[in-house]
């Protein structure tokens, strides 16, 4: 079981974040086990040496305290945290996912918007758009902001690394990248309703060349993304395949993110 | 006329609903005839049901935890057996309304309604008692407390068959618990009933906190105090600091519903994440108010059958205060991933660590009260090392996701399941079993069945890891929570492991039913008469088990931790043994109806409030004040036990402990 | 110190070390603990508000709605109201029967005076299109304000319970208790009112 969980998800990372997370998951774990077991081995040493029957253990019926043990007790678990605090102060500032990877290519933005019960990809110097499909280039950074017309969700592809929240009149940004050409598959990881279990995409990352002329193909088929086609798109509906469109009209991401769009929200069904 | 409520209403097209409450509605009508067969009314109602006496309040408060058990493990046998079914293009067999329901009922009930009660429980039988004195602070509060309680439970239970629960999760997020995205009751069920059960926490809280720090036997200082006390000190703190935070939350939450407020909502200003900071402000404290009291089980467990004190008692003491007030900074590790910034993500994540130094030296101390001990391995200790080897690996999984970019890929995944269940089966559960079948003799005058408690634990221990550590392994996989399909076959297999362990647990639990029955047909064989069955150490097991209404004929003069190891070890001596006894008047309080009736008229009012039903909102309120005002009339609130009944009391029980 | 020179200086005891309190004690005790409980709730609408005081959604703001004189009154009320629940509270410790009608009735008109000027500006702030459904500074504002000013409803109709419970059973311990805890409440939710003073109409000139 644990083998299999190595071939696929998140100790599996296909890009930069998720392997400096994968090193932080097994350092603190390694840090953690080396207290951990000897615990665990010494509780059940103790509780079978001291068990009632054995004669040969020592009775200390008034053995309750002693300094040294004391002492070794408070540092052993305060030393371990101040390492681990180290590890969390410097991870969560390097890997904070609105701060720009350190790969020298110019990146590529995206914009994302959850639905009920879809996702919505926006490429926006691009022009286009695509729904429950995601196609990048690989080893190319990938500049996401992030906004749901909702409610909460979390925009999260496993083998790429961290996850972000998706809300409503808010932009949160994230910055992953993928190593090589491969599918990876995407979910929201904050559930949103009925439809949430189906709430997944395919990221799909391409070579450079593929994914522009990829690009170019989206740019003559499919239709128009504006706030019309949106207002239809935006109704509650289970995830149902992909979907491409060829244009978009500007600024449409930062129209939904902000309040300027109807000011009350589609009903829902009982 | 009643308001949204129509016959709708009643799923009667579906028919797993429609058989389970048909069964349960059946089961309390066989229980209710029964109970009017035989004429026990007046005994229930008389010695239970308007018991304002500490000890009946925290049975009763077992056994609606019990109660809960069986509901809240059923939807988790419906979880496990659909997700074992529901792969590859499988839908398994309950669509995701119901499902959603389902995990979210589960998730309320098992923290709201059956760990809050057990833990509230064991604490209202034991503190008084080891506290030496006669009962709680405000005994007719207490018994509002447990009706309130009762009165959430009710109902939540009746959204099974009345309309519908909430498909938020267990802590309705807004905006999908705002109007907008859930205009059905369900949301509604879930705030009254936690409300109202919010306020009768609110109440115990207060109750025993006053308890502690105003009501303890002469001599009996802080130094003096039992670590258990210790421990349900800071829990009741917590309590009484965290709760009203849930309760203004819930308030706010049902003004956006109710009247069209903007606190949640998408529109209009409306913060949702305002929400998710208020409510883990009261979230991450309730576990503590879970974890703690369980410590505090664990501490005198493992003393009375080390036979030694508690190893580093001062530092316990501090570790516990220290995690009290500590556990109003870490709030934030609950949402690292909602984008706070790394500044503030670190600093929580560390202040999350710094919790775990107190948490991990208690660990140490159990262990070096076990070390130089003669272990007698009861089912309570058997408790105690399972939980010693089971939270830690809890822990450890809890510090790991402390570190927020580990956070950002196991958020909302299975591995952060795995890890609340370890804490919570492996530290709550466990605590709880294990006092239960500590103090079952000082409440019921016999103790349980050994062998049958053994058996539950094995199922429980085995079953645990069985069902949660294949949860690990998928959440590392990539399996985020609250699915109610996946399409990735190769998780399968883990799914009927877990459900595997689902099964085995719920041996556990059947078995604990036979345990309780069993011990109770065989309660001659295994009759404590002495009051003291462990050889214990603090002041509970100087009472006869059962103990008196009164608790003590006459309060125990204190001078040192462990007040009762060190009256035995004195009864040998000439000082010991030259002990006369002059008994005084008893002041005992009446039994109240009370309690009773206010959580009568708080399942109206809140009942009404669902439905809109607004005449009926107000029928409820007028019960409630008058209610109220019946008993601030009141002046008879105590009965006298005079003092030669107390002397014949002692001289027979002094009998009986030298016939054995 | 020994045990037995403990026993022997019984006021060298630490209250800790003597047995359980008197109930008079105890009660007064229980209820410092619900009003500490009471007063975060109102920390959480404080937070509220703080946090939701920009969120005007284009309509009315702070600065547009709070008029000052009329809040000035309404905090003299209030602090008055203190006073002579203070003196009130005397006149129950020495049994003085009229002087506790005449202090508490005092106490209770400036309430009510209070209350009727919050419910003149609330029904105000309605009548203008300036309601809680209109922003979230607005349902934070009605929220918290309203929030105080149930309690001081809730304070009132147990001030009359209580006078009610002088007339028909004396001065008992049980009623005196129960005074003292109404006076904690009232001078809490006086407490309260500087913080909401202070915070929502202050703040909003600043």
């Amino acid at each position: 079981m644990l083998m299999a969980s190595c071939s696929e998800g998140v100790l599996d990372p296909h890009g930069p974040v998720g392997k400096a997370e994968k090193i932080i998951l097994y350092d603190a774990t390694a840090i953690m086990l080396a207290v951990i077991i000897p615990v665990i081995v010494l509780t059940l040493v103790f509780a079978w040496w001291f068990r009632a029957k054995n004669s040969q253990a020592r009775y200390r019926p008034d053995w309750e305290y002693s300094g040294r043990i004391e002492m070794i007790i408070w540092s052993i678990p305060a030393l371990i945290i101040l390492f681990l605090g180290g590890i969390a102060w410097t991870g969560s500032h390097d890997l904070d996912p609105p701060a720009p990877l350190a790969d020298s290519t110019a990146p590529l933005d995206i914009e994302v918007i959850s639905l009920d019960w879809r996702w919505l990809f926006i490429y926006p110097h691009e022009g286009i758009a695509s729904l429950n499909r995601l196609v990048v280039p690989a080893g190319v950074p990938l500049r996401f902001r992030i906004t749901s017309t909702t409610v909460m969700n979390s925009f999260f592809v496993p083998q790429l690394g961290s996850q972000i929240y998706a809300m409503p009149n808010m932009v949160t940004r994230l910055n992953l990248e993928a190593d090589q050409p491969g599918t990876f598959e995407g979910l929201s990881a904050q559930f949103s309703g009925d439809g949430f279990s189906d709430m997944r995409f395919d990221l799909v990352s391409t070579e450079p060349e593929a994914f522009k002329d990829w690009v170019n193909t989206t740019k003559t088929q499919g239709g128009v993304l504006d706030a019309k086609t949106f207002e239809e798109l935006d109704r509650p509906a289970k995830a149902d395949g992909a979907q491409t469109y060829a244009q978009v009209s500007e600024g449409l991401f930062d129209k939904i993110s902000s309040r300027s769009m109807a000011a009350v929200p589609p009903q829902r069904g009982q | 006329m009643f308001g949204r409520l129509t016959w709708a209403a009643i799923p009667f097209d579906q028919p797993v609903v429609m058989i389970a409450s048909g069964t349960v509605g059946f089961v309390i009508f066989c229980v209710l005839a029964l109970v009017t067969v035989k004429g026990w009314w007046p005994y229930l109602w008389r010695e239970w049901i308007t018991s304002v006496d500490h000890k009946r309040i925290g049975v009763m408060y077992i056994g609606l935890a019990l109660l809960m058990l069986v509901r809240g493990f059923s939807d988790a046998m419906l979880m496990r057996s659909q997700l074992a079914l529901a792969a590859g293009h499988a839908q398994g067999y309950l669509p995701p309304e119901h499902y959603d329901q389902i995990f979210s009922a589960h998730g309320t009930i098992m923290i709201f309604f059956v760990a809050m009660p057990f833990v509230i429980g064991l604490m209202n039988f034991v503190l008084p008692l080891q506290l030496g004195v006669r009962d709680v602070a405000f005994p007719v509060l207490n018994s509002v407390g447990f009706w309130l309680s009762a009165a959430g439970v009710l109902l939540v239970n009746v959204s099974l068959v009345v309309g519908e629960f909430a498909r938020t999760g267990w802590l309705a997020y807004p905006p999908l618990s705002e109007v907008a995205y859930s205009p059905g009751v369900g949301v509604d069920y879930y705030l009254w009933s936690l409300q109202i059960s919010g306020l009768g926490t609110l109440l115990s809280g207060i109750n025993l906190t006053t308890t502690i720090l105003k009501l303890r036997a002469p001599g009996m200082g802080y130094r003096q105090m039992p670590i258990f006390c210790w421990t349900a000190l800071a829990s009741n703190l917590l309590i009484v600091a965290a709760f009203p935070i849930l309760t203004a939350t819930f308030a706010m939450l049902l003004l956006d519903r109710y009247c069209g407020f903007h606190f949640f909502t998408n529109d209009l200003g409306g913060n949702p994440m305002m929400y998710i900071n208020l409510i883990w402000c009261w979230g991450h404290p309730e576990v503590y108010i879970l974890i703690l009291p369980a410590f505090g089980v664990f501490s005198e467990v493992v003393a009375t059958f080390s036979g030694k004190p508690l190893f580093g008692r001062r530092s316990m003491v501090m570790a516990t205060m220290g995690i009290c007030v500590l556990s109003f900074l870490v709030w934030l590790h609950h949402f690292f991933t909602m984008g706070a910034g790394a500044d503030v993500n670190a600093f929580f994540g560390i202040a999350t660590m710094i919790i775990a130094v107190p948490t991990g030296v208690k660990i140490f101390n159990w262990l070096f009260t076990l070390y130089g001990g003669r272990i007698r391995f009861t089912v309570p200790i058997y408790w105690a090392v399972g939980f010693m080897v089971t939270f830690v690996i809890g822990g450890m999984t809890g510090v790991l996701m402390a570190i927020p970019p580990a956070d950002f890929v196991l958020h909302n995944s299975l591995f952060l399941i795995a890890h609340f269940h370890n804490v919570a089966i492996g530290g709550v559960v466990f605590g709880v079993m294990a006092g239960i079948s500590y103090w079952f003799p000082k409440a019921f005058g016999f103790t349980l069945n050994e062998r049958l408690g053994k058996s539950v634990f094995w199922c429980w221990f085995f079953g645990f890891y069985l069902a949660f550590m294949p949860l690990y392994v998928l959440g590392l996989m990539g399996a985020t929570r609250r699915m109610q399909h996946y399409s990735n076959t190769h998780w399968q297999p883990l799914m009927l492991v877990a459900l595997a362990g689902a099964v085995l647990i719920l041996l556990g639990i059947a078995l604990t039913v036979v345990q309780i029955a069993v011990s109770i047909r065989r309660r001659e064989f295994n009759r404590d008469v002495t009051g003291d069955p462990w050889n214990g150490r603090t002041l509970e097991w100087s009472t006869p088990s059962p103990p008196p209404v009164w608790n003590f004929s006459a309060l125990p003069q204190v001078d040192r931790a462990d007040a009762f190891w060190a009256v035995k070890q004195q009864r040998g001596t000439a000082q010991g043994r030259n002990v006369t006894r002059t008994y005084e008047t008893i002041h005992v309080p009446r039994n109240n109806p009370t309690g009773f009736f206010l959580a009568f008229f708080a399942v109206i009012l809140g009942f009404s409030l669902i439905w809109r039903i607004w005449w009926g909102a107000g029928l409820g309120l007028l019960g409630v004040i008058v209610v109220c005002l019946m008993q601030v009339w009141r002046t008879d609130g105590e009965i006298e036990v005079p003092a030669e009944k107390v002397a014949t009391f002692e001289r027979l029980r002094g009998l009986k402990e030298s016939a054995v | 110190m020994s045990a037995e020179q403990a026993l022997v200086t019984a006021d060298a005891v630490p209250l800790s070390l003597r047995g359980p309190a008197p109930t008079r004690v105890v009660a007064g005790y229980g209820f410092w603990l619900f009003l500490l409980s009471d007063i975060i709730i109102f920390a959480a609408l404080f937070a509220a508000y703080a946090v939701l005081s920009g969120e005007t959604a284009g309509g009315p703001t702070a600065a547009d709605l709070f008029d000052k004189k009329h809040v000035l009154i309404e905090t003299a009320c209030l602090l008055v109201s203190s006073v002579t629940c203070g003196f009130g509270s005397l006149a129950v410790q020495s049994g003085d029967r009229n002087a506790t009608y005449f202090w508490m009735a005092i106490t209770f008109i400036l309430g009510v005076t209070f209350l009727s000027l919050e419910v003149s500006e609330f029904s105000h702030m309605l009548q203008i299109g300036a309601g809680p459904s209109r922003s979230a500074f607005l349902s934070a504002f009605f929220t918290l304000v309203g929030t105080h000013g149930l309690h001081v409803t809730i304070g009132l109709c147990w001030l009359t319970v209580m006078l009610l419970q002088v007339a028909t059973l004396g001065f008992q311990p049980m009623v005196g208790r129960r005074f003292f805890c109404f006076a904690l409440f009232w001078h809490a939710l006086d407490i309260v009112w500087i913080g909401v003073f202070t915070i929502v109409y202050l703040g909003a000139h600043l």
